[in-house]
Parts: C-alpha cells; sequence; structure tokens
C-alpha cells in the first residue's frame, strides 16, 4: 500500500539506488511504488492498487545487484544500498518478452478501450507476437450484466484475489494447470448459473476487457462522467455515472469512506430502470369514470391506460392541492397525512414535513421507517438519547468480535458485509445469529440458529452467562448508566439452561457466546429486520442495548450498537422530522422549546400533538378519520403489511395524491399522479447508516416533462398557503442547518467538495464524529437507562390449519417493493420471478421439488410463487421477499403491531403451503 | 466470429443460483471424512479418499465436501484440478474406466518404445481400461514402465501388460525393505538415542555435517549443516518438511534407498527434529511410489508404537502427481491443502514456511545420511571423491548402458568413467553419443564432453547442473532434437501456470521445438526470459535442454 505522504514526518525512510541515482522510498513502499512516485513508470499488470500483490505477470521484472535472477518491483521493497535498474537491456528485454507472450495468445479483438496490456506493449514498442496463439476458450455471455471473454485473459488472477479475497463471495477460481489453466465460476459453470452476485468486482479488476460489463458497453466513450452516490441501501457507496447521449450506459466504483471503490449488483447494474419506458412523463389525473379498485392484480396495460388521463402541471397541481385544502378547510389537518420518502434527499424530506406541519397543519408525517427501524430507534432513544448508529461499519477493523444478529448483510448491505467478511478472514471472532443459515454463516466462528421469535430469550441468556461469569464492567455500569440492578433482578430467570429449550440454541453455547462476547477487547453488533419487524422488537432491541452496556462495549472504537440502516437515505428522512413525533434533529414535538424553535424558524403555528405513524393512519383511513393522502415516493400499497385491508383503505380514500417515477402500486389508487425525478435526475443530500452525510450529484435529467422532487413539493405548499421560494436544495439544505444542530459544522460548499462528512459536525473544522457516547449520553441525566425485556410470543403463532411460520424479507438484486428494479433490465434479468424459499423436507413432504409452483396462504391473503429450496432455513419456516408484485408476500403478513414504536411484524406469521397450479 | 457462444443461464425458473448439496452426496463425504472435524490442510488428502473410493470426483462431491469443510466450491475445484491423479468429473461428463493402465512417456521411456507400446495398448484394451500417457515414474533403469492400477510392470511389453490386466493385478507391490526389527538389530537408532541422550550434543552434530560438506541432494545443493543451524535460529515453533516427490526424469534414488532401508531414513529425520528442535514433521510422498507408502505406513506404526525416544508429531501425506511439488514452497503449499504453485522469495522457507512457521525442509536422501556421517564422522565423507571433488553421490543411472540403476560412486567422477566402472559400459549395439548430467532441468552435454567431473558447482560454465544426479545416457539411435523436445515437453505439462514466462514460455517452446527448422535466434530470447524472469527454478532450468542443443548439437540443426 503505497504511503499516505499526511504522514510523512512519522514515516521511515530508505535510500537506494534507481537507474544510477539515489532514490529514497517510504517504509512499506515497493520498489514499483517508490518508482512511480518518483516519475519512474514500471510496466506492471497483475498489481492494482488496494489488491494485494501476487508477482505473478512478471512484467514489472527489475535487476537488483547481486541478485540471480530478475524480481517483481510490485513486490521486492527496497533496502538500505540497494541498486536497481528498471531499464537496462536484460530487463527490457524480458519486460517485453513477457508482453510479447502474453499478447500472442489474447485475442485480437477488443473488449475493452483501455487494456493494461495495449497500453503497457505499446509503451514499450512491443511488434506483432511472433509466437504461435494458444487454443481459446468460447465466450460466456450467460451473466445478464457481464461478458466472459477468457480469449483476452493472461491469467493475471486479478480477478481471483478481487473476488476472493476484496468481495470474499469466493465465486472465482483459477483451475487446472500451466498453460491450461483458466478462470473458473464454482465447478466451471457459466457465469450465469454460478453463485456469482454480479457484483462486478472482477469486471472492475480486469486489466484486458475479459471480464466486462454486458453489450459491449464498455467500448462506448461517455460524454461526461458525474460523480454520485447509490440509490439503493443505506451502505452509502459513492460511484461515477458514465453518461452518453443523456443516458447513463454504465457505472464505475468510486473510493467513498463507505465503500472504498467497491459496488453491488444493483449499483452497478442496476441504474437503467431510469431509462425504463414506462417511466411517468406526464401529470395525470384519474378519469371520472374510473372508480379505484383493489384487485389491482388483475388490471392489465390496457386497463390502467383508462384510468387516467394527461394533464398540464397547472391543472395537476391545482386539482391536487384543491382535493387537500378542502378537506383540511372542512375536517381539519388531522384529516390529512402524508408518507414522504427514504429514497428521497435530505432536501426533499425535509421540504415535505414541513409542507404537512406548516401547509396541512398536521403532525401526520411518516413514511417507511416505521416498517423497518421504527423499533430499534425507539429502544435507542429511550436507552441511549439517541437512535443513530454509535459505531460505523468501518469500525470493523478495530473490533475484536463482531455479532451480526437479525440480519442478512451478503442480501441487503452486501458491500459493508465485505469489510465485515474480511474482518473476519484477518481473525476477527464472528458471530451470528439469525433463525435462518445465510451466506455469511460460512465465515462465522459461532452461528446461533435460533427459534423465531425467541430472541429475548437468547439474549437474556446470554446477559444472564455475562453476570454469572462475573465478566460483567462494574466501572462502566456505575459511572455511566441507571437501572441495573433492576435489570439483573429480571435476569435471574433467564439462566441458559432454561432459556435452551425455548431458543434451541445450547446452553454451552450461549454461555461461550456470553464470554467471548464480554470479555474481548471491543465488541460490535450489527442487527437488522431479524430484531426489529416484531410485535415485540423494541424489547429486542432494549436487550441488545442492554448486552452492550453491562459489558462496556460502547463508546469506543470497534464497538457499540448499529443497526443497519436500510434504504439510502432513511437515516436522513428521520433526521430531518419526516416522522410524527418529532422535528429535525429528534427535538420533540411535545417538547414547548422546540416547537418555539421551529415556530420561529418557518414562521408559522405548529401542532404539539405527536401524529400517526403508518399502519395507523391506515387504521384511520379505514374508519374514515382520515380521508386526504400525499404520498412521495413511498409504495404502500406493496410495503404495508395485510396488504388487502391496506389496498381497501388507499381505495377509500376520498382524495389520494401520488408522487413517484413510476406508475407504483400506489399510483394505481391515486386521483392525481405526479411524475418526479430520480436518483440520478438531481443533486441532494443523502445520510447513509453510518450518519454520513453525502452528495448525490445529477447525472441526467427526468424525462418528458416529469420535475425534480423539491420543486413540485414548493407548488403543493404554495398552493396550501405557504409562501415558500427557494431556488433549489443548497437553500433548503441552508435552512436545515438553521434547525439541526448535529450538522452545523456542514456548509453545501463543503459537502461538494468532501464528498461526504460525518455527523455530529460542530464546525467547519470538525472532521465529523465517527464515534459517540465516548463521554456521556445524550439524556437527561447524561446516563445510558437498562430497561428490561419480558419474554412475549409473535402476534400470530403457527397452527394445525396454518402449521408453518413465514419470514418476509429481501432479495439481493431487488430493493424492497421492486418499484425501480423489477423495471432495472439487468436486475430483473437475473432474478426476474417471484420465489419462496423453503426448508427441502418441508418441500418434499407434498413431494414438490426445486421450481414446483406452490401456494402460500395466510388468514389474510394468498399468492402463488416458485419454490427454492434453501438448507439454511429451519423445517417449518418458509421465507419470501415482498418484490414482486404478481405475488406480493405481504398479502398474507399481519398487521399487528409493537405497542412502542407500531412496526408491524412482518418476520412472524401463520401460513400453509400446498401445491400450486401447474402452467 | 463463428465461434460457438454460451448464451443461455441453464438454471429453470425458481432456481437457485449456484449449487446445492445433495442427500447422497453428503451422506458418502461424510462415511468418508469420518467423525472429526476437517482439516483445511488435509484437503487433498480428503480428495485421494474420494478418488480412491469412486474412481473419480463428481461435481457433487465436490459441492458436499465444500460444505463440509466451509469452504467455497470453487476453492475445492480449483485445488482437484490441478493435481493430475484426481479425475473430476462435471455433468455429462463420462466417469473413466475402471482400470487405469499408465504408460510413462519421459526421456528414457521414450527411448524404450513408450509412443509404441501406446499406441499398440490403446488398440487392444477394453472399454474398461484406459491407458494414459504420463511423465515420469521414477523407474527409468526399467524402461519403458507401465502401471496397472498401482502396479508397476518394468521392461513393459504389451503382452505383458495385457496379462496383468486380464489378471486385474493391480495393487502395489510391497517392497522388502530391513523392517523395524531388523533395523534396531544392527545398532539401528543407536546413534538417534546417543544424541537425545546428550553424549553426542548438538553442536557437534552439525560441525560434523559442516565438516562432511553434505549439501541437499533434492537438486538444490543447500550445504545441509548451513541449513540447521539456520533454522534452529529462528523462533520456535518450528517444522520440518521431507520432500519425497521425487519427480525428476530420470531420478529415481530416492524410492531405491525407501525400498531398501527407511529406517536409515528416519533416524536422519528424527536427529535432524531433534538437533534443530522441530515439533512436527510433514513427509511429502509422491503418489506414483504406492508400494513405498504402504510399506512406510507400516514402518512408521511400530516406530510410534515403539519409538526409541519420544517422537515429534509425524504425519505423511500424498502427493496427486505434480512435479513442480518437488519444488520446495511448491510443496509447502501442496502440505497446506492448496495447489502447488511455488512462493515468491524472500521471505524464505527457513522464516516462513508450513502454517507459516520456520522450516527445515530436506530431501530424502540427504537425510538418510544424517546417520553414517555421524557414526564414520565428516572426513569419511569427504575421504571419497574423485577429479579433486569431494564426497559420495547417489547417482540414478538410465539409459543406452548395459546396468542401469543407483550407483554410489564418487562425487566428480566423470560420465565415462561412471558408464565404463559402474554400468558395465554401452549397451550392445549403442555408441555413447551425448548425456543428460542431471535430470530433465540440468541440460544436454555430447559425449565429446565426456571428462567433466560430475558434482555441484562442475557443470555450470557450460549452462547444465548435475540437480539430482539423474543420469541419462543416450546414444547414436536417439537424437538430441528429441529428447530435448520431451524434457520441454514434461515442463509444459508440469509448468504450474503462475508466471508467463514458464506458463506461456514452455508451451511457446514445445511448438517452436517442433518445427522442422529451429527459430535459433527466437529460441534464444524466449530462453533468456524464461531463465532471467520465472518465478521458480522449473521456469528457470526448462529451457537449458533446448539450449544445450543450440549450443553443443548445432549438426542437428543443419
Amino acid at each position: 500500500m503505497a504511503a499516505n505522504p499526511e504522514y510523512m514526518a512519522e514515516i521511515k525512510t530508505i535510500e537506494f539506488n534507481l537507474n544510477g541515482n539515489p532514490m529514497e522510498a517510504y517504509e512499506g513502499e515497493t520498489i514499483l511504488q517508490a518508482a512511480k512516485r518518483n516519475g519512474i513508470d514500471i510496466p506492471h499488470l497483475c498489481f492494482k492498487e488496494g489488491l494485494r500483490g501476487d508477482g505473478n505477470c512478471r512484467a514489472c521484472v527489475v535487476e537488483i545487484e547481486g541478485e540471480r535472477v530478475l524480481q517483481p518491483s510490485c513486490m521486492r521493497m527496497p533496502s538500505a544500498g540497494m541498486v536497481v535498474h528498471t531499464d537496462n537491456e536484460r530487463v527490457l528485454h524480458s519486460q517485453r518478452m513477457v508482453l510479447e507472450l502474453l499478447q500472442s495468445d489474447v485475442t485480437e479483438s477488443s473488449y475493452s478501450r483501455d487494456s493494461e496490456l495495449d497500453f503497457w506493449s505499446k509503451r514499450l514498442a512491443v511488434g506483432k507476437p511472433r509466437f504461435e496463439a494458444r487454443h481459446n476458450p468460447t465466450a460466456d455471455l450467460s451473466h445478464p450484466a457481464i461478458a466472459v471473454n477468457l480469449d483476452a485473459c493472461i491469467q493475471c488472477t486479478r480477478c481471483v484475489r478481487a473476488c476472493r479475497e476484496e468481495q470474499n463471495n469466493d465465486v472465482i477460481g483459477y483451475a487446472n494447470r500451466g498453460s491450461h489453466s483458466l478462470i473458473v465460476f464454482d465447478i466451471a459453470d457459466p457465469m450465469g448459473d454460478s453463485s456469482c452476485v454480479g457484483c462486478g468486482e472482477c469486471v472492475q479488476a480486469c486489466p484486458t476487457g475479459a471480464l466486462m460489463p454486458s453489450k459491449e458497453v464498455g467500448l462506448l466513450e461517455p460524454d461526461r462522467k458525474v460523480e454520485s452516490a447509490c440509490p439503493y441501501c443505506g451502505v452509502g457507496c459513492l460511484l461515477t455515472f458514465n453518461v452518453k447521449e443523456e443516458k447513463i450506459i454504465f457505472v464505475e466504483g468510486r473510493d467513498g469512506p463507505a465503500n472504498k471503490s467497491r459496488l453491488c449488483v444493483k449499483g452497478r447494474y442496476g441504474f437503467d430502470y431510469i431509462h425504463n419506458d414506462r417511466r411517468l412523463t406526464t401529470p395525470l389525473i384519474r378519469n371520472a369514470d374510473a372508480p379505484k379498485v383493489t384487485n389491482i392484480e388483475e388490471l392489465t396495460e390496457a386497463d390502467v391506460k383508462k384510468m387516467f388521463r394527461e394533464a398540464t402541471w397547472e391543472e395537476a397541481l391545482d386539482f391536487a392541492a384543491k382535493g387537500l385544502r378542502d378537506i383540511r378547510d372542512e375536517k381539519g389537518g388531522n384529516a390529512l397525512a402524508g408518507f414522504g420518502s427514504a429514497k428521497g434527499s435530505n432536501e426533499e424530506a425535509y421540504l415535505f414535513q414541513k409542507l404537512v406541519r406548516t401547509g396541512f397543519k398536521t403532525n401526520n408525517v411518516d413514511h417507511c421507517t416505521r416498517l423497518c427501524h421504527a423499533s430499534s430507534v425507539v429502544a435507542l432513544l429511550e436507552g441511549l438519547g439517541s437512535g443513530a448508529v454509535s459505531n460505523q461499519v468501518a469500525e470493523v477493523e478495530d473490533a475484536e468480535v463482531i455479532v451480526i444478529i437479525g440480519s442478512n448483510p451478503t442480501v441487503n448491505h452486501p458491500v459493508a458485509a465485505t469489510f465485515i467478511k474480511n474482518a473476519s478472514r484477518e481473525g476477527k471472532t464472528l458471530i451470528i445469529m439469525d433463525p435462518r443459515r445465510t451466506e455469511i454463516a460460512r465465515h462465522a466462528d459461532h452461528v446461533l440458529q435460533f427459534k423465531p421469535d425467541t430472541d429475548v430469550a437468547m439474549l437474556n441468556a446470554i446477559m444472564h452467562s455475562i453476570i454469572k461469569q462475573g465478566l460483567v464492567d462494574e466501572d462502566f455500569i456505575k459511572e455511566r448508566t441507571e437501572g441495573y440492578k433492576e435489570l439483573a433482578a429480571h435476569l435471574e430467570d433467564f439462566a441458559p439452561e432454561v432459556m435452551e429449550k425455548i431458543c434451541g440454541v445450547p446452553a454451552e453455547t450461549l454461555h461461550e457466546v456470553a464470554r467471548v462476547y464480554a470479555s474481548s477487547k471491543a465488541s460490535i453488533i450489527f442487527w437488522g429486520m431479524g430484531v426489529s419487524q416484531h410485535v415485540h422488537g423494541t424489547d429486542n432491541a432494549r436487550c441488545l442495548i442492554s448486552l452492550a452496556l453491562m459489558t462496556g462495549q460502547i463508546g469506543k472504537p470497534g464497538s457499540g450498537l448499529h443497526p443497519l440502516r436500510g434504504q439510502n437515505n432513511v437515516q436522513g428522512a428521520s433526521d430531518v422530522g419526516l416522522i410524527p413525533m418529532v422535528y429535525p434533529d429528534y427535538q420533540r414535538v411535545d417538547n414547548p422549546d422546540a416547537q418555539a424553535r421551529f415556530e420561529k424558524l418557518w414562521d408559522a403555528k405548529l401542532d404539539p400533538v405527536p401524529g400517526l405513524t403508518v399502519v395507523e393512519i391506515m387504521e384511520q383511513i379505514t374508519q374514515d378519520n382520515i380521508t386526504g393522502m400525499y404520498v412521495e415516493g413511498e409504495n404502500p400499497a406493496m410495503s404495508d403489511p395485510n396488504l388487502n385491508h391496506a389496498r381497501h383503505a388507499l381505495a377509500s380514500l376520498q382524495h389520494l395524491v401520488v408522487q413517484d417515477i413510476f406508475m407504483t402500486e400506489t399510483a394505481l389508487f391515486a386521483d392525481v399522479i405526479l411524475p418526479a425525478s430520480a436518483f440520478p435526475e438531481k443533486d441532494g443530500t443523502f445520510t447513509n447508516t453510518d450518519r454520513r452525510v453525502q452528495m448525490g450529484r445529477k447525472a441526467v435529467n427526468p424525462p418528458g416533462i416529469a420535475k425534480q422532487d423539491w420543486w413540485i413539493i414548493q407548488e403543493m405548499a404554495n398552493r396550501l398557503g405557504c409562501g415558500w421560494n427557494y431556488t433549489g436544495p443548497h437553500d433548503i439544505f441552508a435552512e436545515m442547518r438553521l434547525g439541526m444542530d448535529s450538522i452545523k459544522g456542514m456548509s453545501w460548499d463543503r459537502l461538494e467538495q468532501e464528498h461526504s462528512v460525518t455527523y455530529p459536525c460542530s464546525d467547519s473544522e470538525d472532521p465529523g464524529q465517527g464515534i459517540i457516547f465516548i463521554d456521556d449520553f445524550p439524556t437527561d441525566s447524561g446516563r445510558a437507562q437498562f430497561v428490561p425485556a419480558p419474554f412475549t410470543n409473535a402476534d400470530e403463532l403457527p397452527d394445525t390449519e396454518y402449521p408453518l411460520v413465514l419470514i418476509t424479507g429481501r432479495q439481493l438484486e431487488h430493493w424492497h417493493t421492486g418499484a425501480m428494479t423489477r423495471k432495472a433490465s439487468m436486475l430483473d434479468a437475473i432474478e426476474p420471478v417471484p420465489v419462496a424459499s423453503i426448508n427441502p423436507s418441508d418441500l418434499a413432504k407434498l413431494s414438490l421439488d426445486n421450481g414446483s409452483t406452490i401456494r402460500l396462504s395466510s388468514r389474510r391473503g394468498t399468492i402463488q410463487c416458485f419454490a427454492r429450496i434453501d438448507d439454511g432455513l429451519a423445517e417449518g419456516q418458509v421465507f419470501m421477499p415482498f418484490c414482486y408484485h404478481e405475488a406480493a408476500a405481504n398479502l398474507l403478513t399481519t398487521d399487528a403491531l409493537d405497542p412502542y414504536a407500531k412496526i408491524p411484524e412482518f418476520k412472524f406469521c401463520a401460513i400453509k403451503l400446498e401445491a400450486g397450479e401447474q402452467h | 466470429m463463428d465461434k460457438p457462444v454460451l448464451r443461455k443461464r441453464n438454471k429453470m425458473r425458481g432456481e437457485q443460483r449456484g449449487r446445492h448439496v445433495t442427500q447422497t452426496a453428503q451422506e458418502q463425504i461424510r462415511d468418508l471424512l469420518g467423525s472429526e472435524t476437517p482439516r483445511r490442510d488435509l484437503l487433498i488428502e480428503y480428495l485421494h479418499l474420494i478418488q480412491d473410493e469412486f474412481g473419480h470426483i463428481a461435481a457433487d462431491h465436490i459441492t458436499a465436501l465444500a460444505a463440509e469443510m466451509q469452504l467455497a466450491t470453487t476453492e475445492i475445484y480449483e485445488v482437484a484440478t490441478f493435481y493430475h491423479h484426481f479425475d473430476v468429473i462435471r455433468e455429462g461428463d463420462d466417469a473413466p474406466p475402471e482400470l487405469t493402465v499408465r504408460v510413462c512417456d519421459s526421456i528414457t521411456c521414450e527411448m524404450y518404445g513408450a509412443n509404441e507400446l501406446v499406441a499398440k495398448l490403446e488398440g487392444i484394451v477394453g472399454d474398461d481400461v484406459r491407458v494414459q500417457r504420463v511423465p515420469c515414474v521414477g523407474r527409468c533403469e526399467q524402461a519403458p514402465v507401465a502401471v496397472v492400477g498401482m502396479n508397476p510392470i518394468h521392461q513393459a511389453t504389451e503382452k505383458q501388460v495385457m496379462q496383468e490386466v486380464n489378471a486385474n493385478n493391480s495393487k502395489a507391490e510391497l517392497p522388502n525393505c530391513i523392517d523395524f526389527t531388523s533395523y534396531q538389530e544392527s545398532e539401528g537408532y543407536a546413534t538417534l538415542k546417543k544424541i537425545v541422550a546428550g553424549d553426542i550434543d548438538n553442536e557437534s552434530v552439525i560441525s560434523t555435517l559442516e565438516d562432511s560438506n553434505l549439501r541437499g541432494l533434492g537438486g538444490a545443493g543447500f550445504p545441509a549443516g548451513r541449513k540447521w543451524r539456520i533454522v534452529r535460529d529462528q523462533e520456535a515453533p518450528r517444522i520440518m518438511a521431507v520432500n519425497i516427490d521425487e519427480g525428476e526424469p530420470g531420478t529415481f534414488k530416492d524410492r531405491y534407498y525407501l525400498e531398501r532401508d527407511p529406517h536409515r531414513f528416519f533416524e536422519g529425520m528424527l536427529i535432524a527434529a531433534h538437533v534443530v528442535g522441530t515439533d512436527s514433521i510433514y513427509i511429502y510422498l509422491r503418489d506414483e511410489y504406492a508400494g513405498i507408502r504402504e510399506s512406510m505406513e507400516s514402518e512408521l506404526a511400530k516406530l510410534k508404537a515403539n519409538p526409541p525416544c519420544e517422537l515429534p508429531h509425524i504425519e505423511l501425506r500424498r502427493g496427486a502427481g505434480a512435479y513442480i511439488c518437488g519444488e520446495e514452497s511448491a510443496m509447502i503449499e501442496s502440505i497446506e491443502g492448496k495447489r502447488g504453485m511455488p512462493r515468491l522469495r524472500p521471505p524464505f522457507v527457513a522464516q516462513v514456511g508450513v502454517f507459516g512457521r520456520p522450516t527445515l525442509e530436506h530431501n530424502m536422501e540427504t537425510l538418510y545420511w544424517i546417520r553414517e556421517i555421524i557414526e564414520k564422522g565428516g572426513e569419511w565423507f569427504t575421504s571419497h571423491g574423485r577429479n579433486g571433488r569431494k564426497g559420495l553421490r547417489s547417482f540414478s543411472v538410465s539409459g543406452r548402458v548395459k546396468k542401469p540403476g543407483v550407483h554410489l560412486a564418487p562425487a566428480g567422477i566423470t560420465i565415462k568413467e561412471l558408464i565404463e566402472e559402474y554400468c558395465d559400459g554401452m549397451a550392445d549395439g549403442h555408441e555413447f553419443y551425448g548425456y543428460f548430467p542431471g535430470g530433465a532441468s540440468g541440460g544436454i552435454l555430447p559425449a565429446s564432453m565426456g571428462d567433466i567431473p560430475l558434482d555441484f558447482d562442475t557443470l555450470n560454465e557450460y549452462g547444465c547442473f548435475i540437480g539430482s544426479a539423474a543420469i541419462i545416457v543416450f546414444s547414436d539411435a536417439d537424437n538430441a532434437r528429441d529428447v530435448a523436445k520431451n524434457a520441454m515437453s514434461f515442463f509444459e505439462h508440469e509448468s504450474c501456470g503462475k508466471c508467463t514466462p514458464c506458463r506461456v514460455g514452455t508451451s511457446k517452446a514445445v511448438k517452436l521445438m517442433s518445427k522442422a527448422e529451429w527459430n535459433q535466434p527466437l529460441m534464444n530470447e524466449l530462453s533468456k526470459t524464461m531463465m532471467d524472469a520465472s518465478i521458480c527454478g522449473l521456469g528457470q532450468a526448462a529451457s537449458n535442454p533446448m539450449n544445450s542443443v543450440l549450443k553443443y548439437f548445432p549438426d542437428e540443426l543443419k
């Protein structure tokens, strides 16, 4: 790794001689790196900055006096007095011969504009190769997103290192021997059939074009490159959009603090949804003769065309605002509700909640965080005074023990997962707790495959054991917490020997995990929906918080609590107040000081009564208490639990305004549809799971007459009497800072410059604090609060009629309700049909097999899909992602809520499995 | 281009990507592995279990094994396909027939008609037999050699081979060696016991070795005493690795000694382990020596049951058909259960070896001499020698001589003296024309240069070296171009594939050497890079035979 000049004063230097001249190398630098830094370029192919060096291509060989054979300069480090020659006849002969040998074997066709082999061959004037070519393998174009042309392969193994050491996906191998050596996927399977997840790290690593994006897009020269971020998950990878003729043609990874140039299949290959011809391009108004229907699955494209007519912006905005205004004026603001977006920018979310509070005059504003980490945030606010992560993902480098519970990071936070896998390879202890054995388990030291719904039993047992083993951090408990005595008393009943029957994890393992977690120098906990989406989700999170507090595993590097945030801007959306009980920065609406602050900032009277949450709002619609809604960038008709009920509610609204980029399932219930801008079509700030505020930049224009979301929200607001005159996102951001101390030190310009700044950030010199709670907690007392969690069951346990448990979740290639990714050509090609994962013996009981059609039913609904065998599921459990509109998993789920956080129990309901209708 | 292109994915709708463990394969693998937690470094041993049981390794086996070992399928596939003794079968491939007849086609065996033997056998065997060409099996003194299953047939004719095939005689023959009891009856292990008891101190053992000037007998020739000092000075724990991967064409001395007196080697090995201080020993034995494996397993068991002193942990590991695993760092990779790819040096094996620990690596024969040298003294060893050279050397002699075999002769003897005094002269009707002084990689010299002393350092100025002292003698019935091409084909076949000069170079060199007219300037350019820029000795030495022909046999190039 090249030395960082910022630390020059601390780095030792080595004096050596290169080509007759004295040269200085930094400690840890190779000859190649030292030479490059001094303006001398040595040819190299198998070496790539960021990957472990392998020294196999031999293009970089140099002569070291005193050594018999030439040495690879990418691997050797200078020593004092070493005499090196990089360009004498002996060296140049071999460098050229190596290039000639490689050229003789690769095809003359070009798959890439940037072949490093061609670059160095030209530099060294290597002529037409004089050797007979090898027999070349055929092309493998079986993967929708990646083209494999091994006739351009030079066996440098950069792809092997990218896959096996960087991403740890372990798909690519270097098989056979000698001149038969071959890059393979799995057991020499076609790439499209292999376990390849399409992250494209190998494509990014390949120097010759043997691995390229499909459809030859890599041969096109972009008109411009735009540095931006990924629109999908909360990892917040930075990337570069390559634009040609106003279309994004491909994406490259960019070196951001959260991703270090890595991407996953969605970020790299899932961009073309924005160019799908089903994008909304003009405003639409429902035809008077087109009633709202709930059986949206039976609607054809022709039906949908008949439901709406095109309108001008003027007409559509007037109509949209009038309907909401009338309800506000007739019934009061609380008869209205707004769902904002966790995928839109901070500026858009901020405007949206301001519109609802000052325009609708209610606090009935919420977004999908309610369905996601609401319980985690409630528990964190309650216990620690802050709902955000205490330590960033990158802290796994400093951790000794990494716990992942109720999260499937290789699917949902793939790039974050690569860093966790790297840490595990480096020797950190990885502990996975999940009813389902997922891909990450392969890398783990301990796998606790506990029974679904029994998190509290398991976690309380572990805490019981920690106390009994004398491994609590007594000083930390004394100085930094409250309520320990009550917790300890409560935990007396949770001995591992008793809990093992409930949670299914042997007592011995519980004791061992307790010991390992508590006694390590730094333990960090990551969690996801498996913890939060339960009627006892808040209790689950309370256990994790207690676990960290009682062992002092928080407030220092490599430790802490990290609820992995799902959406690219769900953290930001919550931070800017897009939720019913708080203003921006979590200042409560029923706190008089907060109310005063925002009444002043917004020059408006505000309602101090906390509003309703997403599922509560659905319920109030059913009761006819809420009759008008504004939904922006959300899809409750797919993401809400108990969809039949939710869809009936949406259909019964008097006035529904939907602002989105596609005709989503929710839009089918709208009275008016406003076409908006997709992520690559706007400038804005977005906050990832690590509390990094990052800049997204506009790469292309929205299609047709679709507009910027911030502009639409302002137009709506002004028709509700708000009188706004923002000129763009930077205006909005400036106002945000006035209400949010957490980002005081961030200006729009600073974000433009630095691309990514962490909050809390108190002034322009503050680099941003990655680790928080170092000295105290932001509670009234400055201490954290232990909250004991009792063991309770899920709302709907399996019985004889519905004997299986349904666990809903996500899939790598599809994002949440599929609104974007089902329209992304390569992603949908990889996973085009609805599947549910099932344990092989459950399938065998019905004489069904992999790929059979099956029917899943609950008390609330029924769907058909294909079965997929999953050895990682225990018997009696079925897993299904909720991204397939033709088989919407949420038709089955229950809307039972956690009483504190109001989050639905997506992770547990009772279903039955039958054979489906075969086609 | 009209080359066929794979466009479709084969997976059906809804089917999961990647491979899925089948119950059958899972049960088969679990039965073979037993109840102990699988060890990553035993991967090659597990693959042997599967190959031995089923006659091949199916893709399903690989998937199931990967699941048991918590590895990725490709990690196992890339290891299995590196070694030629594993037949990896994917869907749609035919499993190999039950019986394989392996016919050696390396230098001496080709001289004695291997190609014709293969052609004849392919014509007569049934569908239940597979005829395979294989590289040197270490029995060159009995060329041509065909191995029926694990049963080696010497001076093989197609009639003899078919006789064994039809009688299903495919088991290895157990050598008749000096067993544990007999060995101890003639002072065996007495020296070891003295050293362990301190009657002979460690320092004097090492200085005796230094006095003897014993150098590594596997080919590299590093002074043994110095190596012991270097490794002894490294931090514990230290490991010993013994190289019995004897694969250099023309070499069979290790096989010879192990067939007769394995305990002499064990004693030297244990003396080294004690003096240097290694807690575990990995003995790496080439898989072609199946009979020796059986006998070593049984003699080791007897030794462990009644040890003459406290024994370090000893493991006997099987190679799997890869000459490159005779290179010390590649052997270490193989011991760790990986592909046998040489490591970049520095760091050297003495500092970072097996599992990253300092490692004492020795060829078997070097350890074989330890006992006698300590008993008789360093001067005894150096009192031997000829033509100004010192010491004894076990020459593996094969080719056109009356008495091929292992000949223990003074170091420094010339080829003419060796043929005359030890081999009873050339075979009838053959006139001495040329010879390999050091196996396939040591170059080739003409008869006119038959007075050069054969020893370390004496041949280097001629572009040759003695290596493992594998001497192949050829006559006017042969020609240098053919034997040189045989050697280069061997290297192409055995190249590990890691670095460009060797992986691509050996392949291009064979093509150039197959042409009627040799492109000498291009060959010189190519060999310069192979010698200068390859990672290991295989690539660096591969072009020696070709260069020898260019230099010393110009008549053949006209």
